[in-house]
């Protein structure tokens, strides 16, 4: 030990050098996490304080009733003498426009009254008909002329846009639709997941790996698709339709059963993580002390398992509740605050109140993650190093009836599927049941078509390709450099940040920050690049911690043998820590692909005419009412995703034979 | 002569070459943002390349709603060269916000009045009409014992509860068209309760004008409150679907042409424009729409109801484009917020 600390201080200047390049890594990847994250947040915060009213004061009128022009007065001054309860609302939005007779109490187009006016501040518009008016000259009109005269508001800023929110009954009932939504469908999907992990871990039923593998499958298809699926089932025309007694699947129940779909995987392995480490001791101890099954189930099970289930719970409920692409398709007339972001946007192109509604959603997304960063914390310490991993005994009653629950589930997953598959190969359902390939004929609907799903693959490889080096690299310097702590604790803070921020709210921050032409990165708007940017960023916080749970288990003394060595830090990186960690980057890489190709949230605000994507096609196609195509490349995307796991596998079996030998005695 | 002399002549004479082909198709790409019909976009553009192939049409499309709203948004940043085949209501909302490039495209005095803007020179041109009508499902109406509609007001008979679907307004300019028509055939006191009493029968609001169609075809839901053409096309396809024009009247709206101000690609947009309301570009209209710009072009339309002109009202699109924000709001308002499951 004496010869590596006289190494390491005899080394000391070449690390120094070694520091500061390291330094200048970690700023330009903190640089990219400003960029990507921070900035754009903040200028969607001030937008959604950016506000329009009509300004009164900024227009003269002047009146001539046959006996000359009056002296003129402003709009504000008229509107003043109105009663208090004729004055006009000067609140209004991009699109507003205040009809000027309005504060006119004896207005009659039939008058032989002229009119005179003019704007009276530099900025001030108001239309004759359609016509703009943004001079400062003095325009006359007749009074049927001049009831088609209608002023615009001028942009301020302040709260008026949360008052209009709070005060919109509309808008309001989302909050509690969405909280309601995705507190029955986290107590559902944990209860459930519980039940199939236990199954799993439990007892000695069948076919487990299968059942393992079937629970994953939804992770590799987009939300909606869910929902497309239940419309086959359920809807109108859908063959399981007397389930529901009348009930309609548009709505709460639609989205419930949906969101039970596809949060379940994220669920299921956090519990299965959290039954496995549980200490076989423990149970025993419990059978010693003479506690029956249910006591025991209870005593030392659960709470075994308490942090996994409580992280489960949180993630669930933060996945349902910014989760977009289901309520919009399923949902029907019940409103959920995601889904109000794209309809205040895309509908309205009411940017503003768009800013508003993701703010509001930011809370609980924001709250339910630091709950559960603070749980998992926990949960660390809660493992003992001497605890003895539990061995199932076989028990035919509860195998049997573990492998029913399971096939119930399993049959659940692999149905919605089939029914996708289905529904695409006929000609018309439900009139013509007829095999057909019409509705792969994707050139002819709306979405952009087979080249969307071109376009999908590439912005995949490139998220992955371009994701995993990012983040890798920087949880290297994280986890590996010394000194400059201050750097490294905002870096980390940083990296956690992506997993609160909801997608459509980081898509809806990078329109405001990108499509500025004042903003030197403008060049990036509307650009595959910029689709690469949300979704690396959007899925930046698992990926980050994958890496360095891989990092944490090397070695810090490789580093102090590198510099004793000489050697310098990337020379280390590239021929050690890259070989060792690499099945976390491959894991990494997937997870980013998969995401990349299912994501619909972090993208749909963002997408152009050349980088359409299969994911936005799909919601698209089912906006059209083309139902069937929208379930066709659905399938596209899950198959695609099948085939990368299928490579990634692949590639983990070859390279581990090859690199990871020295795992093996 | 040496190899080497002979590869430099072959090389030099493909490079003249190569750069003769480059300058003979001096390719101008326009972006052009559109609310027609995805189907039918490639057939237009290819129609259009037929006559000028230097101009390469790259196409933005999307539902009428949102391609304003983008153009709106892009006001100070327009991404757009030209506007082809957008409701007219809402290029008056884009000209009251001074986006559009005013011009006299050649030929626009060939043109029925009706279809051409009043300002001279004019901002937009019109191409054809685009009325609304109800889909309604024979198939499964016979199923459900509901007899065919042949008004507005029958749809809201209690006989149809949950049985008629119809777009958001906020979202699709089908949907706004309906209500700013109704509000002008019944008056706006009128209009409303019309419309209280049909949302109690409305299954729900789409997204998309077309859905509605759709839906009905698919005999998801039964009636479905939509536009003429997707009606006419589902029955192609092979959907059991009767397009019924209730008696009172039905809206319509024009799809027209524009050029965006400050394009950087003004004479090509010119081109494009001149052609869109050239003879041939109407005869093309007249393959899914029934009434086009160009008198004594149109011809019936397969699957169209025939009385479809004499009941297309007379649309003040000034009274709906200014009144836009303050009719969505209260639709919001009363429609909207009622969002129980039904």
């Amino acid at each position: 030990m004496a010869s590596l600390g006289l190494g390491s201080r005899a080394a000391k200047p070449k690390l120094d050098r070694d520091a500061w390049a390291v330094r200048a890594f970690m700023l330009v990847i903190a640089l990219y996490l400003v960029v990507a994250l921070a900035l754009p947040l903040t200028v969607m915060l001030s937008k959604s304080l950016s506000t329009y009213r009509f300004d009164l004061t900024a227009f003269e009128l002047q009146i001539d009733k046959g006996e000359g022009w009056s002296v003129p007065v402003t709009l504000a001054s008229l509107a003043d003498a109105l009663p208090a309860d004729k004055r006009p609302e000067l609140a209004t939005n991009h699109d507003g426009r205040f009809g000027v007779v309005d504060l006119l109490p004896d207005f009659s187009f039939r008058a032989k009254t002229r009119y005179r006016l003019r704007n009276a501040a530099d900025g001030a518009v108001y239309l004759y008909g359609s016509e703009r008016i943004a001079d400062r000259e003095w325009h006359e009109y007749s009074s049927n002329e001049f009831r088609r005269v209608v002023v615009r508001p001028a942009a301020s800023r302040g709260l008026d846009n949360y008052r209009t929110y709070f005060s919109t009954p509309s808008l309001v009932q989302s909050i509690e639709n969405s909280a309601w939504i995705a507190s029955v469908s986290t107590v559902l999907t944990v209860t459930l997941a519980f039940a199939f992990a236990y199954a799993l871990a439990r007892t000695c039923m069948p076919l487990k790996g299968l059942f393992r593998l079937v629970a994953l499958i939804p992770i590799l298809v987009p939300s909606l698709l869910p929902g497309i699926a239940l419309v086959y089932l359920f809807g109108n025309q859908g063959f399981l339709k007397e389930l529901l007694l009348g009930e309609s699947i548009y709505g709460p129940i639609g989205i419930v059963i949906g969101s039970v779909f596809f949060t379940f995987p994220h669920a299921f392995i956090i519990i299965a993580t959290a039954l496995a480490i549980s200490d076989s001791r423990l149970h025993e101890a419990a059978v010693s002390l003479k506690a029956g099954a249910w006591r025991r189930f209870w005593t030392v099970t659960v709470p075994g398992a308490r942090y996994g289930l409580i992280s489960a719970a949180f993630v669930v409920f933060t996945l349902v509740i910014t989760d977009f692409g289901l309520p919009k398709v399923i949902g029907g007339q019940y409103d959920v605050l995601a889904v109000d972001i794209y309809k205040q946007v895309i509908g309205q192109q009411n940017f503003e109140m768009g800013a508003v509604v993701s703010v509001v959603l930011l809370v609980p997304a924001v709250i339910a993650f630091a709950v559960d960063r603070a749980i998992q914390r926990r949960q660390v310490a809660a493992l003992s190093a001497r605890a003895v991993p539990l061995e199932p005994k076989p028990d035919p009653a509860a195998d049997w009836s573990g492998f029913a629950l399971c096939l119930v589930v399993a049959v659940f997953i692999v149905g919605i599927l089939a029914v996708c598959q289905f529904a695409a190969l006929v000609k018309l359902w439900p009139y013509d049941l007829s095999p057909s390939l019409r509705n792969y004929e994707f050139d002819r609907m709306d979405g952009g078509g087979w080249e969307a799903y071109g376009n999908s693959i590439r912005m995949a490889l490139y998220a992955a390709a371009i994701g995993t080096a990012v983040v890798f690299v920087g949880a290297y310097l994280v986890e590996k450099t010394q000194g400059f702590r201050t750097g490294r604790t905002l870096f980390q803070f940083l990296a956690m940040m992506p997993m609160a921020i909801p997608g459509m709210v980081l898509g809806l921050a990078y329109i405001f920050f990108f499509n500025d032409p004042a903003n030197p990165l403008n060049f990036l708007y509307g650009t595959m690049a910029i689709l690469v940017l949300s979704t690396v960023t959007h899925f930046y916080t698992v990926s980050h911690l994958t890496a360095v749970t891989a990092l944490k288990q090397m070695d810090h003394e490789f580093e102090s043998v590198s510099a004793s060595l000489k050697q310098p830090v990337w020379r280390l990186f590239a021929r050690v820590t890259v070989p060792v960690c690499l099945p976390a980057i491959l894991d990494i890489s997937i997870y980013l692909f998969v995401n990349a190709m299912t994501t619909v949230s972090a993208v749909v605000f963002l997408y152009a005419p050349t980088t359409k994507l299969a994911s936005v096609a799909v919601l698209n196609m089912d906006d059209a009412g083309d139902i069937a195509p929208a379930a066709a490349m659905g399938m596209m995307i899950f198959y695609t995703n099948v085939a990368a796991r299928l490579v990634h596998l692949a590639l983990t079996r070859g390279l581990l034979a090859r690199t990871q030998a020295w795992r093996r005695r | 002569m040496n190899l080497r002399g002979l590869k430099s002549t072959v090389a030099a004479s493909a490079l003249a070459l190569a750069a003769l082909t480059v300058s003979a198709h001096a390719e101008t790409t326009l972006t052009v943002y559109t609310a027609v019909e995805a189907e039918d976009l490639k057939r237009y553009a290819e129609t259009f390349n037929a006559d000028h192939p230097d101009i390469k049409i790259n196409w933005v499309r999307d539902s009428t709603g949102v391609v304003t709203a983008k153009l709106l948004a892009e006001k100070n940043n327009p991404q757009a060269d030209v506007v082809w085949g957008l409701a007219a209501t809402s290029l008056l909302l884009l000209k009251s916000e001074g986006m559009l490039e005013p011009y006299a495209p050649k030929g626009v005095e060939k043109l029925d009045k009706k279809f051409v803007d009043k300002s001279n020179p004019p901002t937009w041109t019109g191409m054809d009409a685009w009325v609304a009508a109800v889909c309604f499902n024979t198939v499964e109406a016979g199923k459900l014992g509901l007899p065919a509609p042949t008004s507005w007001k029958d749809l809201t008979k209690p006989v149809y509860k949950g049985h008629v679907i119809m777009p958001n307004p906020n979202s699709s300019g089908t949907g706004f068209l309906d209500v700013s028509s109704w509000l002008q055939l019944f008056g706006e006191a009128e209009g409303w309760k019309y419309m209280d009493a049909l949302h109690e029968n409305i299954a729900r609001y789409t997204h998309s004008g077309s859905k509605p169609c759709k839906l009905a075809g698919a005999g998801e839901i039964p009636i479905g409150i939509s536009f003429a053409f997707r009606g006419a096309k589902e029955k192609a396809n092979g959907a059991p679907i009767e397009v019924i024009v209730p008696s009172e009247g039905i809206g319509w709206d024009m799809e027209a042409t524009a050029i965006i101000a400050g394009t950087s690609k003004l004479d090509a947009a010119k081109t494009l424009v001149d052609w869109t309301i050239s003879k041939k570009a109407n005869e093309m209209y007249n393959t899914g729409y029934a009434v086009v710009a160009y008198p004594g072009v149109a011809k019936p339309v397969p699957n169209f109801p025939d009385n479809i002109i004499e009941k297309m009202i007379d649309n003040d699109f000034e009274f709906a484009a200014n009144n836009r924000k303050a009719i969505l709001e209260e639709w919001q308002k009363r429609y909207d917020s009622k969002s129980e499951a039904k």
